[in-house]
Formats: C-alpha cells, sequence, structure tokens
C-alpha cells in the first residue's frame, strides 16, 4: 500500500474549520435551511403495539386554520417499493409496534401541526401484542447472518471438552438494556419538489446513502434526488439507517405541491422511529487452567428484531477476536417482536458484546488468582483466533501495560470491599477495549485547482459533530503536497462525488484512502505546476491487505469507583483509557472522539435504560428527564491517551478511526471496580445504586 | 399546543380575579406548566401571568423568621444569604433540584405547585387517574422506580417531584394563600394532599387561589440542618429518596427534630413517627435506625421501588449521623 509521504498536517490540531460557523449559529442545519414558506409536518403515531386501523377521522384537524393536508393510510401517495419495510410510510393499515406512524398532518406552523395532530382519532383494532425478551422463549431464531456480514454461529474444537478439562470454569449471563441514540440534533428533514425533482436536506450521515433509499422508495431515478446535509448534530449510528421520517416529508411536501415542508421527530418520538440498540442476554463460558491461559471460550447471545424488519446485532463477534483459545464457540438468536426497529448504535456488536466477556475475564482472574491486567496479557493470541490471521498490528498488551502504569495499578490490593474513604467504598477495574478497521468501497473523490495554489476537494462525506470538515482537509493537504489552509474541502451533498456512509468508524479510512487516491492521480496528472481549472479524480482503492491481516483498534479502559456505603449511589471519579488506534489524525478531534465515546460509556454503565413497558409496547421513559444520560457531574475526570502506532496495512495515512472504540469496554471496566469496591458482582446494566444497598 | 389566551396581571386582587374557571391557570417561571401544555397534559384556556406582581422580595419577619415572596427565583433563594446562613437545608434543597437555567425561571409558588413527573401521567397515550380521573392507574404494574411507598391508594402512587418542600415542610413553613374570598395561612405540610380517591387533586388549593409568600419560622438556636437527596445521577434528576432534617442535639440528646422525605410520597412526607422515637433519645445509630424503621413500618413498595425502603431508612440515618457529627 502507497503510504502518504512526509505528513506535515497530519497529526497536528489545526481548529475546526466549521467551529466558527458553529459558535455563531450561523451553521445550517437540516431543519435551518432556509426554503420558502415552508409548511411544517407532525407525526400522529399508534398507541397500540399490534393492530389493523380501522378509520383515521381527519375531520377536527382539517376544519383547523393552517391546516393544508392529513395524511393517512387511505389517502396517502404509493410508494414505489416497500421493501424496506419500515420505510413503508401510511402504506397499510397493518401496526406493527406502539409509535408507528398512522398519521401525519402537514400546517403552516408547528404549533399547528402539533395541534391538529392531537385532534386525529384513529381507531385501532386491537391484536394481542409480544414485546417480552428472553432467552428461554422457545421461539428464538438463528438469523441468516449478522450486522456487518458476519457468521450467525461460530464453533472451533470442543468447547465441552474444554470446559472439563480447565481447572477454573465460569459460566455466567450478562444483559445489557435497551439504549437509545440520543443526538443532541433530532432528526429532521426538510423536503422541496420541484419539477418532479426532489431536494432534502436531511440530518444524515451519509447523503449518497440517504439519496438511494429515497429514491428507491419513492421510485425516483436517483439523479433526480439530491441530498444536502453540510451539518449533523451527532447520529451515533440512528443516522446511519434511512428511517421513515425522510420518506413522510418528502411524502408531505409531494401532497403540498409547491410547498417545502419541514419535519423534526420530537423526543420522545426518537424512541421509537429512528432505531436504538437491542437489549441483549449474553450466556458466556470460560475455561483456564491453573497459569489463567484460556482453555475455552464461548458466547451465546440473544437479542430482539422487530416483526417488520431483521436487524442482528453481532454480539458475539468480539469474542472471535479476543483472546486466544483452543475451544471456542459464538452464537447469534433473536426474538421477534412487536417492537420498533432496532438499528446501529455507536459500536454495535462490539459495545455490548465487550460488557459481558470483559465481566466474566474480571470473575474467571480473580477465581484463578491472577491479576486482570496479567490475566489478559497471558491470554493473547498470536493470530487472530478463529481466522487465524495476522494482525496488521495488535497493541492490546500495549494499552494495558501503559495504563497501568499511568493509573498506579501496580499498588492495587486485590480484596474487594475494603477500602473505605469518608463513606465511601473505593475500588478499580480495568477492561479491554476493541473496534474493527473498517472500510467501506465505493467512495469517489475530485479535486480542482481553483486559483492559483488553491485546492477545491469534493467528496459526498459527513460530519457529525466529528470533525470531518477538519481532517479530511488535513488528509488532502499532505496528499496534494500543500499548506491547510490551500485546501478547500467540500462535503454532505449528493452533488458531490459519492461518498460511503459515516458508519463503522470508517470514514477517515475510506474517504480518507479516497482523497489520497485522487491527489495522487491529480500530481500524476499536473505535477507541480497544475494550472487553474485542472481537475482530476479518484475511486477509494482496492484494498489489497484486508484479506491478509485481521486489522483491529483496541484498547484498555481502567475505572476508578466510589460505592455510598449508606445509599448505595456509584460515581466514578476517575476514568482513564489508553489506546491503539493506528495514526492519529488530528490529537483534538480524536480525543474529542475518544472521550465522548468513554463518556456514553460510562453513561451506559450507570444511567442509561430504556424501560419497555410490556402492557403497552412502549420505552416509559421517553425524553431526557426519565431516560439518563451522564451529566457533568457525573464524569468528573475522563482522560483518553493513545499509543504511538502506525499501521502500515489499514490505508495510507496508517490509521484505525477513533469514532467507536471509546465506548467499547468502559462498562466493563466500570462494573469490575464496583466489585473491586463492594465485593457484589453486577452482571445486568445499569449499575444503579439499588444493586448495592444493605 | 392548543392555543391560548395570554394575559398578564397587574396587581394579585386582578390575578385572583382574572381566574373564573378551572380552565384559568396562573403562570410563574412555567418551567412545568409550559412541559406539560406542550405534551398535551395540561390545556388552559388561558394564562394570567403573574410574573410581574410585586411577590418578588425576600424579607425578614419581626419574630426573625422570613418571608419569601412567591416569584422568588429559586437561584435567588437558594443564593440568599439569609438562608444560606441559618437555612441551609432549604439552600440545599433549591441547589438540588432541576438545573442551573430552570432555577433561574422557577419560582417559589410554582415549585410548591409543580406536579408529578410520573411518566404514564405525562404521556397523555396512557390511562392515568390524575391526569384523567376514572380511567386507572398506569404506573400499578408498570415501571414504578421513581414511585410512593407511602401513602398512596390503588388510585394513585405518584410522587411529588419538589425538593424545596420538602425541606419546606422540615422547615414547618407556612404558605400566604390569596383567594377569592381573602388571604388565609396552610402549613406547607396540609398543602399537598395524599391522593386517595381524588389524585387530580394534588393540593388543597382551588383554580383561583394565588400563592403570595411563603414564611419560615426561626429556628432555635443551636438547630443544625441539611438535606440530602438521592437520585440515579449526580445532578439533574428527581429524588429516589431525599431527606431533610433539622436537629437540635444538648449534651448528646435529641432536643428538637424534624424530618421530612421526598421521594416517596405524593407530598413532602414528613417523618413525625421518626422524630417522636428521637426526641429525647440519646444520639445514635441504633436509635436512627429505629426511628427511620419506625416511620418506614407502613411502607408499601410497588415492586420496582422496594429498594426504597431500605435507602430511606439508610438515607435517614446517615443524615442524622452527618448532622450530630456536627454538633459534637
Amino acid at each position: 500500500m502507497t503510504e502518504l509521504p512526509r505528513p506535515r498536517v497530519l497529526g497536528r490540531s489545526p481548529r475546526r474549520v466549521d467551529g466558527p460557523a458553529k459558535v455563531t449559529g450561523t451553521a445550517p442545519y437540516a431543519g435551518d435551511q432556509p426554503v420558502p414558506d415552508p409548511a411544517y409536518l407532525h407525526l400522529v403515531q399508534s398507541d397500540v403495539a399490534r393492530g389493523v386501523v380501522t378509520s383515521v377521522d381527519t375531520a377536527a384537524a382539517l376544519e383547523l386554520d393552517g391546516v393544508l393536508e392529513v395524511l393517512t393510510p387511505d389517502n396517502a401517495p404509493r410508494l414505489a417499493s416497500t421493501d424496506d419495510a419500515e420505510l413503508a410510510a401510511l402504506q397499510s393499515h397493518e401496526v406493527s409496534f406502539r409509535g408507528q406512524v398512522v398519521a401525519a398532518v402537514v400546517a403552516r406552523t408547528p404549533e399547528i401541526a402539533r395541534h391538529a395532530a392531537s385532534l386525529v382519532r384513529v381507531e385501532i383494532d386491537r391484536l394481542p401484542h409480544d414485546t417480552h425478551l428472553s432467552a428461554d422463549r422457545d421461539d428464538l431464531y438463528a438469523p441468516e447472518q449478522v450486522n456487518g456480514g458476519f457468521d450467525t454461529d461460530t464453533s472451533q474444537g470442543d468447547l465441552e471438552r474444554g470446559l472439563a478439562a480447565a481447572s477454573f470454569t465460569l459460566d455466567q449471563t450478562y444483559s445489557t438494556a435497551w439504549y437509545n441514540n440520543n443526538p443532541m440534533e433530532p432528526h429532521t428533514t426538510t423536503a422541496v419538489w420541484s419539477d418532479g425533482e426532489l431536494l432534502l436536506y436531511e440530518s444524515t450521515q451519509g447523503v449518497h446513502t440517504t439519496r438511494e433509499s429515497a429514491a428507491t422508495t419513492l421510485g425516483l431515478a436517483p439523479e433526480r434526488v439530491r441530498v444536502v446535509s453540510p451539518h449533523v448534530g451527532g447520529g451515533f449510528g440512528s443516522k446511519g439507517t434511512p428511517h421513515v421520517h425522510t420518506i413522510l416529508t418528502a411524502m408531505a411536501a409531494q401532497a403540498v405541491p409547491g410547498t417545502p415542508v419541514k419535519l423534526a421527530v420530537t423526543r420522545q418520538q426518537m424512541f421509537s422511529l429512528v432505531g436504538y440498540r437491542t437489549p441483549t442476554i449474553q450466556r458466556v463460558r470460560l475455561g483456564c487452567d491453573d497459569d489463567g491461559r484460556l482453555t475455552a471460550v464461548a458466547l451465546d447471545a440473544v437479542g430482539q428484531t422487530s416483526r417488520i424488519k431483521e436487524f442482528a446485532e453481532q454480539t458475539a463477534v468480539p469474542s472471535r477476536i479476543m483472546y486466544a483459545a483452543p475451544h471456542r464457540r459464538t452464537t447469534h438468536r433473536l426474538a421477534e417482536l412487536d417492537v420498533p426497529v432496532p438499528a446501529w448504535m455507536r459500536a454495535p456488536g462490539e459495545c455490548p458484546g465487550m460488557f459481558g466477556p470483559e465481566v466474566a475475564v474480571d470473575e474467571l482472574a480473580i477465581a484463578c488468582g491472577v491479576d486482570p491486567v496479567e490475566f489478559r496479557i497471558r491470554n493473547e493470541p498470536d493470530v487472530e483466533p478463529e481466522s487465524g490471521k495476522p494482525f496488521s498490528t495488535r497493541n492490546l498488551v500495549a494499552c494495558l501495560r501503559e495504563g497501568a502504569e499511568a493509573f498506579g495499578w501496580a499498588d492495587r490490593d486485590p480484596r474487594p470491599g475494603v477500602r473505605e474513604e469518608s463513606g465511601w467504598l473505593v475500588g478499580t477495574g480495568v477492561a479491554a477495549s476493541l473496534y474493527p478497521v473498517n472500510r467501506s468501497p465505493g467512495s469517489r473523490a475530485t479535486i480542482r485547482c481553483t486559483a492559483p495554489g488553491r485546492y477545491r476537494v469534493e467528496i459526498g462525506a459527513a460530519d457529525l459533530g466529528t470533525g470531518t470538515w477538519t481532517s479530511l482537509a488535513q488528509i488532502a493537504a499532505d496528499a496534494l503536497g500543500v499548506d491547510f489552509p490551500d485546501v478547500e474541502l467540500r462535503i454532505g451533498d449528493t452533488a458531490l462525488p459519492k461518498a460511503t456512509v459515516a458508519g463503522g468508524s470508517s470514514g477517515m479510512t475510506s474517504w480518507g484512502s479516497t482523497v489520497v487516491a485522487a491527489a495522487e492521480a491529480f500530481r500524476a496528472k499536473f505535477g507541480d505546476r497544475a494550472g487553474v481549472g485542472d481537475e482530476a479524480g479518484a475511486s477509494m482503492p482496492e484494498d489489497d491487505s484486508s484479506d491478509e491481516y485481521a486489522m483491529h483498534a483496541f484498547g484498555a479502559q481502567f475505572a476508578e469507583v466510589r460505592v455510598h456505603v449508606d445509599t448505595g449511589e456509584v460515581r466514578v471519579p476517575r476514568l482513564l483509557g489508553v489506546f491503539a488506534v493506528g495514526r492519529v489524525v488530528n490529537p483534538r478531534l480524536a480525543r474529542s472522539q475518544l472521550i465522548g465515546g468513554m463518556t456514553m460509556g460510562l453513561s451506559m454503565a450507570l444511567h442509561e435504560q430504556s424501560v419497555l413497558d410490556e402492557r403497552f409496547g412502549h420505552v416509559v421513559n421517553h425524553d431526557f428527564a426519565e431516560y439518563h444520560i451522564a451529566t457533568n457531574r457525573d464524569v468528573p475526570n475522563v482522560e483518553a491517551r493513545w499509543i504511538d502506532e502506525h499501521d502500515p496495512h489499514t490505508n495510507p495515512m496508517g490509521t484505525k478511526g477513533v469514532g467507536e472504540i471509546g465506548i467499547v469496554g468502559t462498562a466493563a471496566a466500570i462494573v469490575n471496580a464496583a466489585h473491586h469496591a463492594t465485593g457484589i458482582r453486577v452482571r445486568d446494566l445499569p449499575l444503579t445504586l439499588d444493586h448495592f444497598l444493605r | 399546543m392548543i392555543p391560548f389566551d395570554y394575559r398578564r396581571a397587574v396587581d394579585v386582587d386582578s390575578a385572583v380575579g382574572a381566574v373564573t374557571d378551572p380552565e384559568v391557570a396562573f403562570l410563574a417561571g412555567g418551567t412545568n406548566l409550559v412541559d406539560r401544555m406542550k405534551l398535551g397534559v395540561a390545556a388552559p384556556r388561558v394564562l394570567v401571568d403573574i410574573n410581574r406582581l410585586p411577590l418578588d422580595e425576600v424579607e425578614q419577619l419581626p419574630d426573625g423568621g422570613l418571608r419569601i415572596g412567591a416569584t422568588v427565583r429559586n437561584s435567588d433563594l437558594a443564593a440568599h444569604p439569609i438562608v444560606r446562613q441559618f437555612y441551609p437545608v432549604l439552600s440545599r434543597a433549591l441547589l438540588s433540584g432541576a438545573s442551573g437555567q430552570l432555577r433561574n425561571l422557577a419560582t417559589t409558588g410554582g415549585n410548591l405547585l409543580q406536579r408529578t413527573r410520573c411518566s404514564y401521567f405525562q404521556d397523555v397515550s396512557t390511562p392515568c387517574n390524575k391526569r384523567e380521573p376514572g380511567s386507572g392507574c398506569s404506573a400499578i404494574g408498570g415501571f414504578t422506580r421513581q414511585h410512593a411507598i407511602l401513602g398512596a391508594s390503588e388510585h394513585c402512587v405518584a410522587t411529588h417531584p419538589s425538593d424545596m418542600a420538602v425541606a419546606m415542610a422540615a422547615l414547618d413553613a407556612e404558605v400566604l394563600v390569596r383567594g377569592p374570598a381573602g388571604h388565609r395561612v396552610v402549613p406547607v405540610v396540609d398543602l399537598h394532599r395524599l391522593p386517595g380517591d381524588e389524585p387530580q387533586r394534588d393540593t388543597v388549593l382551588s383554580p383561583a387561589d394565588l400563592i403570595t409568600a411563603v414564611d419560615l419560622p426561626p429556628l432555635p438556636p443551636g438547630s443544625r440542618s441539611l438535606y440530602r437527596k438521592v437520585r440515579d445521577r449526580a445532578s439533574f434528576a428527581f429524588a429516589l429518596v431525599s431527606v431533610a432534617a433539622v436537629l437540635r442535639v444538648e449534651q448528646g440528646v435529641v432536643r428538637d427534630v424534624r424530618i421530612a422525605l421526598g421521594g416517596v410520597a405524593h407530598k413532602p412526607w414528613r417523618a413525625r413517627r421518626a422524630e417522636d422515637v428521637l426526641r429525647g433519645s440519646p444520639v445514635g445509630d441504633d436509635v436512627f435506625r429505629r426511628a427511620a424503621e419506625a416511620e418506614l413500618a407502613d411502607a408499601k413498595p410497588l415492586g420496582d421501588n422496594a429498594f426504597k425502603v431500605p435507602l430511606a431508612r439508610n438515607t435517614v440515618v446517615s443524615a442524622l449521623r452527618e448532622l450530630s457529627r456536627e454538633e459534637r
């Protein structure tokens, strides 16, 4: 693989290109885009989990001044494709989950639309529903594959024999909760039709993927749809796959010809319409010898999916990669329930899938009397355990050692429940982090000389607040061999060359490789004497390394936890993550991603939980007052650092991606520390105070 | 949000006079009412804005107590030097509530009259006796982590969300009310009701009653007070259990004690049984625990919130221990 020549801007922290626009409130988010005289959409949701819509009475809503249209299953335009059942808005009378959209009101103001929506009377014939997730269900099924295209089940050696021969064994069940993606900016769409062409201002992680799904669903040629999304106020995966609100806004704008339509999904609606992380139940079985060397590793993961569309979280996949052991097995099973459609949420698979196993490793290390850091080091594999491929780079051990040193691990007294300071029990814990290096083929970039020494780089990439505006321009500057201010990056528009979705921490790898290839093409064509108007482009090169190497980022997270003796309150005064993520493009932005991920992991450990009321089939705590996300006071000290790692195989920049690994392993480190503090082992998240009350 | 009329009251009399029917509501800070209007839980026809009434002063009373105007903002009250010096329980309770932004808007009267945040009450798609009498209580048999363990009924198990009111209950505060029939004084412990079979009625006030002030009696010299709030995250969450305690100890014996619990009932829960056990007893963990257990003897947890019984017990013990330790 060609490497980037002489990095100059790479590794530095130029200020965010989009910073001034954001702090002055002028960055146009999807709902801010100025369109002439827009109307506003408000969605009406089903209040039953399963049934058939028998009538929708829109009379009272239509009588309101300012109401333009009410879409219902009876009058909504027919869509060209209903293959993606999640997007089949108002195409049938069937209700498949509570919160499904059953009508939509278009009005002159958002207030009128909302008021009118409350006047729409929807009659639904109720059918019995089932939203109960359990590992004991007799109708669990094995999906054909799991998210990411991975095998559903794997098996090597003879697990039972491996367990039987082990000196120490563990067989425990762990669970993670239902989590909802809650970016600050809600899902927002502005739809403008003109001459049969559709313009969507959309808050999305991928303008081209949004265009594709909108075009397919609406029956338009893709070139008749333009999607614009220069700024996104967070997505965490929920803006990575298409959801129904986009289609509904386009349909609504079609129903009021000549009038653009805007929709901002409400916070409460986000809990049923834009995806979420499935709860998981994880049975972990481990066996090790007297020295703490693993002989058997097994994870059987159960999750849920919706009746209308399958999503199979790849919870057991990280267990195929982490530790050496001759006997191993992983499985995924799903319960198909009358629930909203689950989807991506920051580090799908790895985030929940590193919880159970990393707590189990702590338990087994304690059982066999080996320090949990040392236990992990002893079980470091030479090659990727299940594939047998060499790692392009694997620096988990270095992360563990550096982290242990920085955290003061060496002085740790392993005994649980023996340290008390001013009424707080104190403990420390560790867990490993893992995230794959994902490459998504299909991006293209063009570079044009716009003035002497000035270069415009175009690619339809996305910035979710992650810093793409800055980091991708840094890569372009180095690839062109020019100064950072001489690069003008354009992203977030399907009018630009095609880019893959911002997902799987693949942005820098995929878009960065593409920009480097375009710069190489440009320099090959024009040398150092490019004139104004000169232009060249390239697609993302074929990858020649991923078949040969297993490529992953690794990390180690250390937590200090305090549990109040009287009240059981849990605090995390200190969290340290040390990561091996390849070369870091922009330290300021990378640090922000890593501590953001760790904070979200802390939030998952201590607070987050979408509570399902099975009688109704809805998330009860569907707002920020009751769906608790960590506050500033919950995260007094979160530190992220990284080791100096350069991976020659991942991509020309040597990067691995930093968007997701920070959330992986955090919850396990905190649970392990809480055990060290109290002697109480919690296996079900979140780590609420009632676990510790005596 | 349903359209409504907005009027600004110029004096107390006209404000009270403007409330001609239950669909007219006073608007103070709006931090709870406006949320309920957005959610469709409240739909007043008319809002009478009382923010410009001359009720925003804190003044010392001749007896050494304090009169707090109804529109004094929570932030201002928490920061008031007299409150900080003599009523730390109130200052700490206020600062443990909501967020800085909300406290800057929320008023003393409005804080008392805020309604429960029971998820089912706040969601018009689920039945709720408090919102729609007779429709049923969805919380019973549902998610009840935040719900009551004391004084609930088969019709409603909601909790009152205020921190400030819990401190005021421990301080024996009195609420000054101006209604159509004139002025009256309601002890804060009698302001809120238990749900019984009328959970739609949170307080003993009628719609045209306007809270004009809250009076705090002086605390006897030597009294110490604190507010301990336990919740599911370190800030910006409603109490699972909170304890407001005022304690005066002489020579190791409890001379005066007043305890109120938050997060456990439909109203700030004055713990008189615990006080009776404590009064006259030598301080110590054993008696603190016996006192807490006496108060919680009739607790009826709902499943999800069974932990609140030991949590309330431990928090009371912890709070009293801290107060009596300071005393020595």
